[in-house]
């Protein structure tokens, strides 16, 4: 019954872009964070840790600005899409 | 694209629109610039629209709109890890004659607002991104867009790009939201018939019932639950404030998920499959993180200038009320032939002796109560209630003074003595009264 990030994602529609809208300014900024609270804030598992650096799955996100004010560094530069994509939502 | 417009609105939510709708029935050529594939298709909320001040805008919308139910029963739920204390109320004067609230869904309502603005006359492109605002000098004359040759010009722009407001960022209305003037909520559509969610909630066909629910599910953290009985899905979601979610290193969905779980809520959502997820953020932070409103050439609203009264979970009605009020402030400044900054601080001045500014001063102080007595009112509080209420109805051998009293020593321990009870109660009005 319970639904892993993954099948909850998959029931968002989304149009995506071969580039991303969010790019880490400094990875090595990302290695001296202790924390890494992007990690778990993101509600759409956009962060993850690979081989030691941040890894950036923008086709998940959802656009909701949470690691664009909550990275402890700024170290996020966050844009919208590009009009028209990104989420569609639904139900919204 | 024509290039000039008398107003360019940016963002086509109940802000944005509310001020097309204004300007284009004045007889203004308006353009609105939407990111989403539709207007709508971005935007997402917990789910009640108020009646009143679409009413303000559109007379009798509600009966053309397409909406999920008139709420006939409202009620908040305080947890614990097992229990549930419930206080709300039911009746009938919601929903007789004009009802008061209703839920909805943003991808269905906000088309059908939009459409009255285009009907109205306002130009909406859809799938096009304001990249920044366009300035000569201190003053906004038009915007950038992500299209070929995508500079547009107007004698105003009404900034209504949301709570991630880029380009009230770029003007200067506010230096960046702090992680504590904002939540993140995630949310769940989970569908379900329409027999089953009457019969769950005891509702008649086609009312609805809402529940706010506090306390355990946030884990400590500043934060608010709710589930909303829509047609054939009920909307369940969490918001927690953004600094304390960061603090927590909690996974939102995970959040959720748990409070999926709780015994109080299991059986209501048994059975109901997910039907779409989605999250976004709330801004928080009251008056007292209100952005500067207007500035030469421009004018921000709702979300994006943090109109957001959460102790009455309303935002969409303060929206609208600020579109309107900047499309208002708009019109008069083309009747009097002239666009000078001190006109668009009208807009401002309207804000500030409108319902927006009253409610929100009236708050003011919360957000920092809440901050300062988190542990109580999130975790402490919901727990004794609860304590309480089992003392109160639990029937056993010991007598009812000692029941009694240990419902009085619960609570005193809570709040830390007989003295902490009469701060907290003394702060905590304070706090809710200007």
């Amino acid at each position: 019954m319970s639904k892993s990030i993954e099948e909850k994602l998959f029931t968002i529609r989304y149009r995506c872009d071969t580039e991303s809208h969010l790019i880490i300014k400094d990875q090595a900024v990302c290695q001296r964070c202790t924390d890494k609270p992007c990690l778990s804030f993101c509600p759409a598992a956009v962060y993850e840790l690979r081989n030691g650096s941040i890894h950036v799955a923008f086709e998940n996100c959802v656009e909701c600005g949470t690691c664009r004010i909550g990275c402890p560094y700024g170290n996020i530069e966050w844009r919208y899409p590009k009009g028209g994509f990104g989420i569609a939502y639904k139900i919204g | 694209m024509s290039e000039r417009f008398d107003a360019i609105v940016v963002g086509a939510g109940p802000a944005g629109i509310a001020a097309a709708l204004t300007m284009a029935r004045g007889g203004l050529n308006v353009l609105v610039i939407e990111r989403g594939e539709f207007p709508g298709a971005k935007n997402v909320f917990g789910g009640v629209l108020y009646r009143q001040q679409f009413e303000d805008l559109i007379p009798e919308w509600w009966t053309k709109a397409p909406l999920e139910r008139p709420i006939v029963e409202q009620n908040y739920w305080l947890l614990d890890e097992t229990g549930a204390a419930k206080i709300g109320h039911r009746s009938r004067r919601y929903v007789d004659g004009k009802p008061n609230n209703f839920t909805a869904m943003r991808a269905k309502f906000d088309p059908w607002f939009a459409a009255q603005a285009e009907e109205a006359g306002a130009l909406i492109i859809c799938e096009t991104c304001v990249t920044e605002l366009l300035m000569e000098g201190d003053r906004v004359v038009g915007v950038r867009t992500d299209r070929e040759e995508g500079d547009v010009y107007a004698e105003a722009v009404i900034i209504a790009d949301g709570v991630n407001s880029l380009l009230g960022k770029q003007v200067g209305a506010h230096r960046e939201w702090a992680p504590n003037e904002v939540s993140l909520v995630v949310k769940e559509s989970l569908s379900l018939p329409k027999e089953k969610i009457e019969d769950r909630f005891g509702l008649e066909e086609g009312e609805g019932a809402t529940i706010e629910i506090l306390g355990s599910p946030s884990q400590g953290m500043i934060g608010l639950g709710f589930l909303y009985t829509n047609k054939e899905t009920l909307s369940l979601g969490l918001g927690v404030m953004l600094d304390d979610l960061k603090a927590s290193g909690c996974r939102p969905y995970d959040l959720l998920e748990n409070m999926k779980q709780h015994p109080a809520l299991r059986k209501l959502l048994q059975g109901a499959e997910l039907k779409e997820y989605a999250a976004h953020l709330i801004p928080e932070g009251g008056l007292r993180a209100m952005p500067k409103l207007a500035g030469p050439g421009w004018m921000i609203v709702g979300d994006a200038a943090q109109m957001v009264n959460f102790v009455h979970r309303e935002g969409t009605n303060l929206a609208a009320t600020s579109g309107r009020l900047a499309g208002e402030t708009v019109l008069a400044m083309a009747k009097s032939g002239s666009f000078s900054p001190e006109g668009f601080q009208e807009y401002a001045k309207a804000i500030r002796s409108s319902f927006i500014q009253r409610d929100l001063a009236k708050y003011q102080r919360l957000p920092g109560f809440l901050h300062d007595h988190k542990d109580l009112v999130m975790s402490k509080l919901p727990r004794v209630l609860n304590d309480s209420l089992y003392e109160w109805f639990n029937v056993d051998e010991r007598p009812k003074t000692d029941h009694q009293r240990q419902i009085i020593e619960g609570m005193k321990t809570a709040a830390g003595g007989t003295w902490g009870l009469l701060k907290l109660a003394y702060q905590g009005w304070r706090a809710i009264n200007e």
